[in-house]
């Protein structure tokens, strides 16, 4: 027999439908519009799953976000998602879950012996547990936890769907679709604006089912129609963050077996409002007495939610704990609908809705509170007993005991924006207060309940946050319901009061916590792990403070509360992630020549976003280190090219431009005159050096700057820090020219010979374009900038043309050098060339390193301010024994040298510097490298080792000049 | 994440932009000696309350802005190009008008 016990009519389920589903491997049927849990129920399943540290059998507890126990691995194989509420998804048919930490089966769970090992997970275990031997720790204890403790399990497979990413901006964003939600909406829709409405449920307006529907029905068409409202069914907002703007998540297709084609699993929006409504409900919460955990104890507005909205009976036997007469409500809805009940226990004397009861037939016992239950793995029975009455109590059969403890207004998403919130007596619970932001809170979140009253208070807040007018609504009909609440937190007696139910924190936890010095309730909250599992202590949260406060011996609203963070649920890490996977988590940027490289069969390295070639294997090449080995050859020999498009340019124009560059940079650009370039160096302004590169003076008002790669962003911030803010009077103009201008490095001894081919309108003899000159020319046509710059030590042209030209040059380079073999080289024979030669790059320039540890003190200009002069004069920055740069070899010219090996005396352990940057050498036999070294001037020509313990290496050295090709730098000159 | 209204772009996320520090801080005269630039890169007040700070347009006109942020709240009162004068509020607390519908219900 199936789903004995759904109802024959009642709810929203469409029974015209049946759907299959499994659960851990058997099959069940259900109905669209069923949620897993309510399914379930309608099969009779009440055992769901097993607690997190004791094992204890769960049921389902609620029929919300709230949910502690109901927890489910959703799917199977790469889409099983661990942790999902049972009672938040949707049933599809084919939908396979199952139940979490239980082993080796759910109803024999061989770990429920933890209730044996519970004074180890007491409050505080994570804490007290470090303080126990390391070798108990490693081999009994962390073994026991993890295997005990947990939750479930992640697929390790990678995840096969997409996730999106929605960008919104709205002028009212209404969070929460019931009824004042819905309210709120209608108002703020009329009056025209943009407006969001997010949901967390499949639903909108459930709580008027069964109540008034044709209000509901209404207020839907009305808002469907309404082309300025969007309504995202399924979007749970998470978090609130500044200035209104909001984290959503929209579940597309986890109601479905896997999305279509195109569609994303989520979407994960951002959302900025001009204003905010808060109508984000409020949650019933428990009340903590011994065994309050075993399978069938539920809150008592999910129960009636069972039964109104999915025509499903929760039991066949009810037993009504609470102290409120709201909480009745549920019972009548539950009682017509057919549900035999077996009373009311009520710590309060008298009410009006014990009256009712009693009218309707159903024993009230007063003044009373249940003292435990009874059952195994489903609930039998409880055990009423008067208050104050010592000894004697009754127990009363029931398979649901259905709990109220009073309601708490959502107050989380309200809070995280800052809204101060308040206690409210009748409630027993915090409410929003004032707000900070343009906020509004509205319906059960601000502490108003009924359909009518929340309705209107919806609207209220729709005409707040919108500026229309609220008055035109029509407001639903509903029945009596009032929450003010005798505060009743805790029936005392043997057995296990839990207060978080999911993380298996108990009363008697929080005390221990108190009695430790956790009294604060931040504090106990950490030491307890009360209200840190997935439901966020939801409808359990209050209850903890409220027996925190009584051990300390105050009021509750005097203990406060624990801040609420994002996020309120748990959001996937595919959702945050979203599109930016793989290779789409940066922007790729590519040199305009990047086709050819490509067709060249270049080997790819990453640089910072920009993908560059690293060396282009031959097929005379055995290894990567032969081509590179080779591309160099070609550079110091013969001729190669380079495509060096990746550098930062910075086009500097303006009256001021000379004055600007001269404050800027440790040396002089204002006597440069127009047709040369410079060497530059740049400081911060605590006197370390900051990046270099070479500046060219194209017109007495206009430069052209370079930067390193990795410090194009940065250097032109640093330049437009100083222009707009510290120096505004100066008539200097600046733009970013890196994309624009493609570059490459012709150099080698045949280099001149090269490019004399093909540049159009220049004499490129070194009579007339020494060194360091620079001037426009053409190639092919194609407009160029000649620049006689070399990074490699050799003669050597930089020409860089707009990026729209650089195949054409490029192609007419290559064609113009073929008589001279010329070969194109890559990052790695850059590298080579450079560190062959001394210069300095990243690895040196790394943020720590002066002018001076650099070898590069003479760049200092005599007079005039510059960033980073005086504080570079620093008594740490200028004494001598700082490391500085050197070239090391290894005795024995085969050894290996590595990046990162420190150099220690022979025969110490005491590290006096690193290597920066290592190389097999064309010039020199074998490795060479360049080091930080302490005294390392004095240490020229001084033996020392090289180690490397990581790779067990440990190489005798020869410290020597880091320059180690043509110090006299001749070569480019010739 | 708190959103800035540029004078030049209008209201842009946080994400667009690059913390510069405290724009109260001048860069003294190069003769000005070592106590002087130290306290102007390392010294600062780090108040709990409005701060005018520099935050550079980095994805959008490039231009330092300057905005009056209160450090606890993370509320913007203003946003200036870098040469303009801005006002900062008299009051610690912040001065965003509280939304009128309060509704706390009857204790
Ligand atoms: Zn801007």
């Amino acid at each position: 027999m199936t789903q004995m016990f759904r109802m024959a009519s009642g709810g929203i389920v469409d029974r015209s439908r049946t759907i299959g589903f499994r659960f851990d491997g058997r099959a069940y049927q259900g109905h669209p519009g069923d949620t897993l849990a309510s399914a379930l129920l309608a099969n009779g399943v009440r055992l769901v799953g097993r607690s997190f540290k004791l094992h204890r059998p769960r049921g389902i507890f609620a029929a919300g976000a709230e949910e502690p126990n109901a927890l489910a691995e959703l799917r199977t194989g790469a889409r099983r998602e661990p942790n999902t509420r049972m009672t938040q998804i949707e049933l599809y048919d084919g939908l396979e879950a199952a139940s979490q930490n239980r082993w080796p089966s759910l109803r024999w769970d061989l770990l429920s012996l933890n209730g044996l090992i519970a004074p180890l997970l007491s409050a505080g275990f994570y804490y007290k547990t470090f303080m126990w031997p390391a070798s108990f720790w490693e081999k009994v204890y962390e073994p026991l936890i993890r295997r005990s403790a947990g939750l479930g399990r992640a697929s390790r497979e990678a995840d096969p769907d997409r996730y999106d990413t929605m960008q919104a901006h709205c002028d009212v964003l209404v969070i929460g679709g019931g009824v004042a939600g819905l309210a709120a909406a209608l108002v703020a829709g009329a009056s025209g604006v943009r407006v969001m409405l997010c949901e967390q449920d499949f639903v909108l307006g459930a709580g008027l089912i069964g109540e008034d529907e044709a209000w509901r029905s209404a207020a839907l068409e009305r808002l469907a129609g309404m082309a300025n409202v969007t309504l995202l069914a399924r979007t749970n907002v998470f978090g609130a963050y500044d200035a209104n703007v909001v984290g959503a998540l929209e579940r597309v297709a986890d109601h479905v077996a896997e999305p279509g084609a195109f569609v994303p699993r989520q979407r994960y929006w951002t959302i900025r409002a001009g204003r905010v409504v808060h109508a984000t409900g409020a949650y019933e919460r428990f009340i903590a007495f011994p065994d309050n955990d075993r399978p069938g104890v539920m809150l008592a507005g999910a129960a009636a939610t069972y039964v109104a909205r999915y025509g499903v009976h929760p039991g066949r036997r009810a037993l009504l704990f609470a102290n409120n007469d709201a909480a009745y409500q549920s019972l009548f809805t539950m009682q017509d609908a057919g549900v035999t009940v077996a009373g009311v226990v009520d710590p309060r004397a008298d009410s009006a809705a014990q009256a009712a009861a009693r009218a309707r037939g159903i024993t009230v016992w007063s003044a009373s509170q249940v003292v435990g239950t009874a059952g195994s793995l489903a609930l039998s029975g409880a055990r009423v007993a008067r208050i104050g009455s010592a000894g004697t109590d009754t127990l009363v059969a029931a398979d649901v005991l259905c709990v109220s403890g009073g309601i708490n207004p959502a107050v989380q998403l309200a809070t995280q924006s800052r809204t101060a919130v308040a206690w409210s007596e009748r409630l027993a619970s915090w409410v929003p207060g004032a707000a900070l932001l343009p906020q509004f809170s509205a319906g059960a979140a601000n502490g108003v309940t009924g359909l009518r009253e929340a309705a209107a208070d919806g609207a209220r807040a729709g005409a707040g946050a919108s500026g229309a007018p609220a008055d035109a609504l029509g407001l639903p009909e509903d029945r009596p319901s009032d929450v003010t609440v005798l505060p009743f937190w805790e029936v005392k007696g043997s057995g296990k009061a839990f207060v978080d139910i999911q993380d298996d924190v108990t009363a008697d936890d929080i005390r221990l916590a108190a009695r430790e010095g956790y009294k604060h309730i931040e504090h106990a909250k950490r030491y307890t792990t009360h209200t840190m599992g997935t439901d966020q202590g939801k409808s359990g949260g209050l209850v903890g403070a409220a027996v925190l406060a009584e051990a300390r011996g105050e009021r509750v609203q005097d203990v406060g509360m624990p801040t609420f963070r994002p996020f309120t649920s748990p959001v996937t890490w595919g959702a945050i992630a979203g599109t930016s996977i793989g290779k789409h988590f940066a922007p790729t940027r590519l040199s305009p020549l990047h086709e050819w490289h490509v067709k060249r069969g270049a080997v790819f390295m990453d640089a910072g976003q920009w993908v560059r070639p690293a060396y282009y294997p031959a097929p005379v090449d055995g290894d990567g280190w032969d081509s590179v080995l080779r591309e160099a050859r070609a550079a110091r020999r013969g001729v190669a090219v380079c495509d060096v498009s990746t550098l930062g340019k910075i086009d500097v124009q303006g009256r001021d431009a000379a004055v600007f560059l001269d404050r800027l940079y440790t040396n002089t650009f204002s006597n440069l005159p127009v047709g040369r370039a410079r060497y530059g160096l740049m400081l911060r302004e605590d006197g370390i050096v900051f990046d270099d590169g070479t500046t060219s003076r194209l017109a007495e008002d206009h430069f052209f700057v370079t930067t390193t790669t990795a410090n194009a962003g940065p250097v032109m911030q640093h330049m437009e820090f100083y222009l707009q803010t510290v120096w505004p009077d100066l008539d200097v103009t600046l733009a970013s020219v890196t994309d624009q201008w493609a570059a490459m490095s012709i150099a080698g001894p045949k280099a001149r010979a090269t490019i004399e081919r093909i540049i159009e309108g220049l004499d490129v003899s070194n009579e007339a374009f020494g060194f360091m000159a620079v001037a426009d020319a053409t190639v092919k046509g194609c407009p160029v900038r000649v620049f006689r710059i070399s990074f490699s030590g050799e003669l050597a042209y930089e020409i860089a043309t707009p990026a729209g030209h650089a195949q054409t040059v490029w192609n007419a380079v290559l064609e113009a050098g073929e008589a001279f073999k010329i070969e194109p080289y890559g990052v790695e024979a850059l590298g080579l060339l450079r560190i062959e030669k001394g210069h300095v790059t990243g690895a040196e320039l790394n943020g720590q390193t002066t002018a001076a540890d650099v070898g590069l003190e003479k760049m200092f200009k005599k007079r005039g301010d510059f960033v980073g002069k005086v504080l570079s004069q620093r008594p740490g920055l200028t004494d001598p024994s700082r490391p500085r740069l050197v070239g090391v070899r290894p005795v024995m010219r085969g050894d290996q040298l590595r990046a990162g090996m420190h150099l220690v005396e022979s025969g110490t352990t005491h590290s006096l510097g690193w290597m920066t940057a290592v190389t097999r050498a064309v010039e020199l036999e074998g490795w060479i490298g360049l080091a930080m070294l302490r005294d390392g001037v004095a240490r020229i020509g001084s033996r020392m080792q090289a180690a490397s313990p990581l790779h067990g290496a440990l190489v005798d050295v020869e410290i020597v000049s880091p320059h180690f090709v043509d110090p006299e730098n001749a070569r480019v000159r010739v | 994440m708190i959103r800035i209204d540029c004078p030049s772009c209008g209201g842009r996320d946080e994400v667009e932009f690059a913390y510069r520090g405290d724009a109260t801080v001048v860069r003294p005269a190069g003769d000005a000696g070592e106590e002087a630039f130290h306290d102007f890169v390392y010294r600062r007040a780090n108040p709990r309350g409005w701060h005018v700070e520099w935050w550079y347009h980095q994805a959008g006109c490039r231009q330092f802005l300057k905005v009056v942020r209160h450090t606890m709240t993370h509320e913007v009162h203003a946003v200036a190009r870098a040469g303009d004068r801005v006002e900062v509020p008299a009051a610690e607390h912040t001065g965003v008008p509280a939304a009128e519908h309060k509704g706390v219900p009857a204790a």
